[in-house]
């Protein structure tokens, strides 16, 4: 690490570094002091930035102002900023990895609200670790899919349909 | 069934029957789900597509829906049926557009009063159709499937933001309670924009008959609910229920009365043009048919003409639209073909009687 990354976008110095897992690739930002402003990414707390402007950061991310560039949904690599351009997510968890920023967005949506009240799936259980495991299993018999290891697929497989079939 | 069955006749949904149907012309809820454990369908791989396709169809081809259900490929399928499946209300544009890279599909039941679209903007969009007021009917139609399809599909669902779509702005219950509404005499009399207002205040959306972005045609307008979180599926009902429909009800005819009051001879006028033009134009094109169904539909409803009932021109209403015109002639005609064979059968049909 003792080489000085230039910035993707010009020749400064990068002063922003960022490695990001998407769909199992990995991903690599580094940017200069002007560059990462523009995108609204937010600095190292150890740089002089003034108080005032981090604060006016903060409020920026929470209330959904800025393209949040370096949000990104582990389970399918939907970023913020990609949802903020077509308004759709990528996948359920998203809603859990875009919190902070999705929920006063959803809030302004529904005239306030901020909990479901109504139907609950009878399936659901008690509450959302069933389909977390469901996604989990899903998402390893997809990468035993493609990493060809046919005999863990088969496996994860069977592990999966005996899981759905389950009352829950 | 087959697509060729659907064409001759209209859905359930255009019956003209049901309460208030001199003003509500239709009913309709749709609820969007989602299967856990797959991407939303705007990042779902191929594979994951067909998977989804593939236990939707056991699903809904189950026979625990209906004895006969409708299964429709939508890349299969032609243009032309896609878009005669749009014109019945029974898949969006939007589905019926997108691309062949999206395995998409519908089903629906033999009585077109259900149907379930796989691969819209949700993995399942299901939607209950009737005619005149009866949502109470519909909801209970549409929780009965959707009872029968959590059975064995896991819906993607959380504790707070209830059911999961891919918008975040139909989560929570995933509910859109649409009603279709004539407003003529509104129109007419240029208060439809109160209507609109009052209706904004209610945080509700007014649109054109086929929804997002599509004009009043016809004087007809589609009102729906904009939120769906933090109200029950009932709250939700009995907006439409016991204020809106019956206030807009009370507006549209309080607007009829005014006219056959103050203003008998231009409506007369306008109903027998519309009738004159109808029984003898050899040129019709389709927004021009709409204007004129509206007033024919109004004099009808006000007892002003009665060469004419309300199912005729609902029939003809849905017949006279593109796809059902070629499907029913039976050959696939340019637009100035089209305006022909539109003038000949509603001559037909209205001179017949």
């Amino acid at each position: 690490m003792g080489l000085k990354r230039k910035c993707d976008l010009c020749a400064k110095d990068a002063v922003h570094h960022e490695v990001s897992i998407i769909k199992g690739q990995k991903v690599e930002k580094h940017l200069c002091e002007d560059h990462a402003a523009e995108q609204g990414v937010v600095k190292s707390f150890t740089s002089h930035t003034p108080i005032n402007e981090l604060l006016t950061n903060f409020v920026k991310k929470h209330s959904g102002m800025t393209t949040q560039t370096e949000i990104v949904c582990d389970n399918c690599g939907m970023t913020f900023a990609k949802f903020r351009e077509h308004g759709l997510l990528g996948c359920p968890q998203c809603y859990t990895a875009f919190d902070a920023v999705l929920s006063p967005l959803i809030e302004r949506a529904h005239e306030g609200a901020t909990h479901h009240i109504g139907k609950v799936p009878r399936r659901a259980g008690p509450g959302e670790q069933r389909q977390n495991d469901l996604l989990l299993m899903r998402k390893r018999l997809a990468e035993a899919v493609a990493a060809e290891d046919y005999e863990l697929a088969a496996r994860l497989r069977d592990d999966l349909r005996k899981f759905e079939g389950q009352p829950s | 069934m087959n697509l060729r069955q659907l064409t001759d006749h209209a859905g359930e949904w255009l019956r003209g029957a049901g309460p208030h149907s001199e003003i509500v012309i239709s009913s309709r809820i749709r609820l969007a789900r989602n299967i856990a454990g797959y991407p939303f369908v705007g990042h779902a791989s191929r594979r994951q597509q067909l998977d989804l396709l593939d236990r939707c169809k056991n699903e809904v081809m189950s026979g625990r829906l209906a004895d006969n259900v409708l299964w429709v490929d939508l890349v299969e399928s032609t243009d032309l049926d896609r878009l005669l499946l749009v014109e019945r209300h029974l898949i969006s544009r939007q589905h019926a557009q997108a691309g062949a890279e999206l395995s998409r599909a519908v089903g629906v039941g033999a009585d077109e009063t259900f149907a379930i679209m796989v691969n819209e903007e949700d993995h399942l969009r299901i939607q209950v159709l009737r005619s005149g007021m009866q949502l109470s009917e519909a909801f209970d139609q549409i929780n009965r499937i959707d009872d029968v399809l959590e059975n064995t599909l896991d819906f993607a669902y959380s504790r707070r933001f209830g059911y999961l779509t891919a918008c975040p702005t139909n989560a929570g219950t995933g509910i859109r309670v649409s009603v279709m509404l004539h407003l003529p005499a509104l129109k007419l009399t240029g208060e439809i924009e109160k209507v609109r207002r009052a209706a904004r205040d209610m945080h509700l959306a007014v649109r054109g008959m086929f929804g997002e972005g599509s004009d009043a045609l016809g004087d007809l307008y589609q009102v729906s609910n904009q939120t769906t979180l933090g109200r029950t599926e009932q709250e939700i009902l009995a907006d439409f229920q016991n204020t809106v429909v019956p206030q807009i009800i009370a507006y549209e005819q309080q607007a009829r009365q005014a006219l056959l009051r103050q203003r008998l001879s231009q409506l007369d006028d306008r109903v027998w043009r519309a009738w004159a033009l109808l029984t003898n134009a050899r040129v019709m094109g389709s927004e021009e048919v709409l204007g004129l169904f509206s007033h024919l539909r109004l004099g009808v409803n006000l007892g002003r003409i009665d060469r004419v009932d309300i199912r005729t021109l609902n029939e003809l209403f849905l017949l006279t639209q593109p796809a059902h015109l070629q499907k029913l002639t039976g050959h696939e005609m340019a637009p100035a073909a089209r305006r022909e064979a539109r003038a000949t059968l509603i001559r037909q049909r209205l001179n017949d009687r």
